[in-house]
C-alpha cells in the first residue's frame, strides 16, 4: 500500500488539563474521503483542532506524507497542503466575499483552484463577489469558507460539520460540489451528523466517541445498524 | 474674524493630535492592544532625531528618512520578542502592564541621558514662515503637520483596504485562528503593525519636536491627547482617527479663547462629553 496522506498516530490532546482525545490513531489515504462521525462532543472538532495544531499535540502524533509535523505551527500547515472548513464557517467578517478567498490564495499553494475555478463551481459567489462576506445566508458563507480552503490548492481538507444550520435543500447544494472537489484529487475527512449522506460520499469511515476511536472501516462493510449501535453506545 | 482664526488653529493643532493617535488607532484595530508607552517613544523618537541631526546637520523633515527605519525596526522587534509573549487569552492586561513598564524606563533613561532640560529641534525658516490667507496668516509648519495627518491616514486606509498585508491585517484582527490556518504567521503579523505604528511615532515625534520644546516627561500627556483623538473618533477607522484628533484640536483652540487656562480642559471636557453621549465614538465601525 502507498504511503498514506496522513497518519494520526496515538494522538492524545484536549483543553489545558481537561483531555478530550485519548490515543487516536488512523490512516487516510492520498484521494480518499473519510468519514468522521460520532455524537456532539466526541472529539470530532477537538481532532481537527488538534491535527490543525490550535490545540496541543506531539511531533509524532500526526504524519503527513510521512513527514511528521505535530511540532509545527499553524501557519505553516498551509504551505503543506493542508486546508480546514471550520466549523460555524468562521468567514473574517471585515473582508468582502473576494477579499476572504484572495486571502487564502495569497497564504497557500498555486495550482489547479484559481479564484475563476472557484467562481466557476459556486456562481453565486461571483455576483457577490464585492459583498460583505457575513452579508450572504449561511449556504453561500459555506460556499465562501469551502473556497477559501479549496483556493489553497490542498493536498487535503478538513470538512468540519458543514450542514450545520443549513436547510437539507442547502445542504444538498453545497454537497453537489463534492464530486468536482475530489476529482481534483484531494484527500478529505469529513465531519457530517448524518450518517446516511456520509456513507454515500465516504468509502472510510472512522466513528469516535468520548475521544475514542470505536470503529474503522470501509463504508459498504458497515450497516447503518452498527454505525447507530457505535454511535450513540450500546 | 478670530473665530475663523480659532477655527483653523483648531483644525491645525487636531493634525499634531492626529499624528499622535494614528499608531495608537492602528495597532488597537489590529491586535486589541493598548501601547501605554506610545507617548514616550514619541519623545524617545524626538531624541534619535536629536541625534541624528547632531550627527549629520540634515533638516529634521530629512532626518525622518533616518528616524522612521530606525523606530519601525525598533517597533518590529519590541513586537516580536517583547509583547507578542504577553497577548493571547484575551486578556489585555498583561501587554498593559509591560508597555506601562516600559513608559517608565523610557523616561528615566532619557533624563539619565538627556538631562531633564527641555529641547527643540530648529526647523529653520519653515518655523516662521507663514501663509496669507486674507487677513489670516497660516504657520506653514502647523499646515505641513496637518497635510501630513491627512496624507498618513489616507494612505493607511489604502494600505488597510487594498493591499496584501492590509487583507492580512484584517483577516487576523477578525480571527487569529483562522488566519493562522490559512497561513497567516500572526505573530509577524502584530510585529508589522506595531512597526508601522512606530514608523508613525517617528514622523509625529519630528513635527512636534520642531513645534514644541520637549523633555523626557513630555511622553504621558502625548498619550492622553492620541488616546482621546482616537476614542472620540471611534475604534476600527482612520478617518474616524482624524475626525477625533481634528475634534480634539478645535476644542482646546475654542477653549484657549475663553481663557488660556481652560485649553487643556475643555479637551478633555469634550472627550469625557463624547464619551458619556456616544461611547463607541463619532464614526465606530460597524459592530
Amino acid at each position: 500500500m502507498a504511503e498514506p496522506l496522513l497518519s494520526i498516530d496515538r494522538l492524545s490532546s484536549g483543553y489545558g488539563d481537561f483531555q478530550a482525545l485519548f490515543e487516536l490513531s488512523f490512516d487516510l489515504q492520498q484521494g480518499e474521503m473519510l468519514g468522521l462521525v460520532g455524537a456532539n462532543g466526541a472529539g470530532k472538532t477537538t481532532l481537527f483542532r488538534a491535527i490543525m495544531g490550535l490545540l496541543p499535540r506531539q511531533q509524532d502524533m500526526v504524519r503527513f506524507r510521512g513527514q511528521p509535523i505535530g511540532a509545527l505551527p499553524t501557519s505553516d500547515l498551509a504551505t503543506l497542503g493542508i486546508a480546514m472548513v471550520p466549523e460555524g464557517r468562521r468567514l473574517f467578517r471585515s473582508l468582502s466575499v473576494e477579499e476572504n478567498l484572495r486571502i487564502a490564495g495569497d497564504y497557500g499553494r498555486k495550482g489547479h483552484w484559481t479564484l475563476e475555478r472557484i467562481y466557476a463551481l459556486f456562481p453565486i459567489l461571483a455576483e457577490k463577489r464585492h459583498a460583505p462576506a457575513l452579508s450572504l445566508s449561511g449556504g453561500q458563507q459555506q460556499m465562501v469558507a469551502i473556497g477559501r480552503a479549496l483556493i489553497a490548492n490542498p493536498d487535503l481538507i478538513l470538512f468540519d460539520e458543514i450542514s450545520l444550520g443549513l436547510a437539507p435543500i442547502v445542504v444538498n447544494e453545497v454537497y453537489a460540489a463534492f464530486p468536482a472537489i475530489l476529482a481534483s484529487g484531494v484527500g478529505a475527512i469529513v465531519v457530517e451528523q448524518d450518517i446516511a449522506r456520509v456513507r454515500k460520499i465516504a468509502r472510510h469511515l472512522v466513528c469516535i466517541r468520548e475521544g475514542r476511536i470505536v470503529l474503522d472501516g470501509a463504508a459498504e462493510t458497515l450497516t447503518l445498524h452498527d454505525l447507530t449501535v457505535t454511535y450513540f453506545g450500546e | 474674524m478670530n473665530v475663523i482664526d480659532t477655527l483653523i488653529g483648531g483644525l491645525l493643532l487636531g493634525g499634531l493630535y492626529t499624528l499622535f493617535a494614528i499608531g495608537l488607532s492602528l495597532i488597537f484595530g489590529v491586535m486589541r492592544l493598548v501601547n501605554i508607552a506610545h507617548g514616550d517613544f514619541i519623545v524617545l523618537a524626538a531624541y534619535i532625531a536629536y541625534l541624528v541631526i547632531g550627527a549629520t546637520g540634515l533638516h529634521p523633515l530629512v532626518a525622518l528618512l533616518v528616524v522612521i527605519p530606525i523606530m519601525a525596526v525598533i517597533g518590529y522587534l519590541l513586537q516580536k520578542w517583547v509583547l507578542n509573549r504577553t497577548m493571547g487569552d484575551d486578556d489585555v492586561l498583561p501587554p498593559l502592564l509591560v508597555t506601562f513598564g516600559l513608559a517608565v524606563i523610557i523616561q528615566n533613561a532619557l533624563l539619565a541621558a538627556f538631562t531633564s532640560n527641555s529641547m527643540r529641534l530648529s526647523a529653520g525658516s519653515l518655523q516662521t514662515s507663514s501663509l496669507p490667507l486674507g487677513s489670516i496668516q497660516i504657520g506653514l509648519l502647523p499646515l505641513f503637520t496637518l497635510l501630513m495627518a491627512v496624507v498618513l491616514v489616507i494612505v493607511l486606509e489604502f494600505i488597510f483596504a487594498r493591499t496584501r498585508i492590509g487583507r492580512a491585517f484584517r483577516a487576523t484582527s477578525d480571527d487569529p485562528q483562522i488566519a493562522s490556518a490559512i497561513g497567516v504567521r500572526a505573530d509577524h503579523i502584530y510585529a508589522l503593525a506595531m512597526a508601522i505604528s512606530f514608523a508613525t511615532i517617528a514622523i509625529a515625534s519630528v513635527f512636534l519636536a520642531m513645534r514644541s520644546n520637549f523633555d523626557p516627561y513630555s511622553g504621558p500627556a502625548r498619550l492622553i491627547y492620541g488616546f482621546e483623538a482616537v476614542i472620540i473618533g471611534g475604534l476600527g477607522s482612520f478617518y474616524g482617527t482624524l475626525a477625533g484628533g481634528l475634534v480634539l484640536g478645535l476644542a482646546q483652540s475654542f477653549g484657549a479663547q475663553i481663557s488660556p487656562n481652560m485649553q487643556i480642559l475643555s479637551g478633555h471636557l469634550v472627550f469625557f462629553i463624547i464619551l458619556a453621549l456616544r461611547p463607541r465614538g463619532l464614526f465606530p465601525k460597524a459592530p
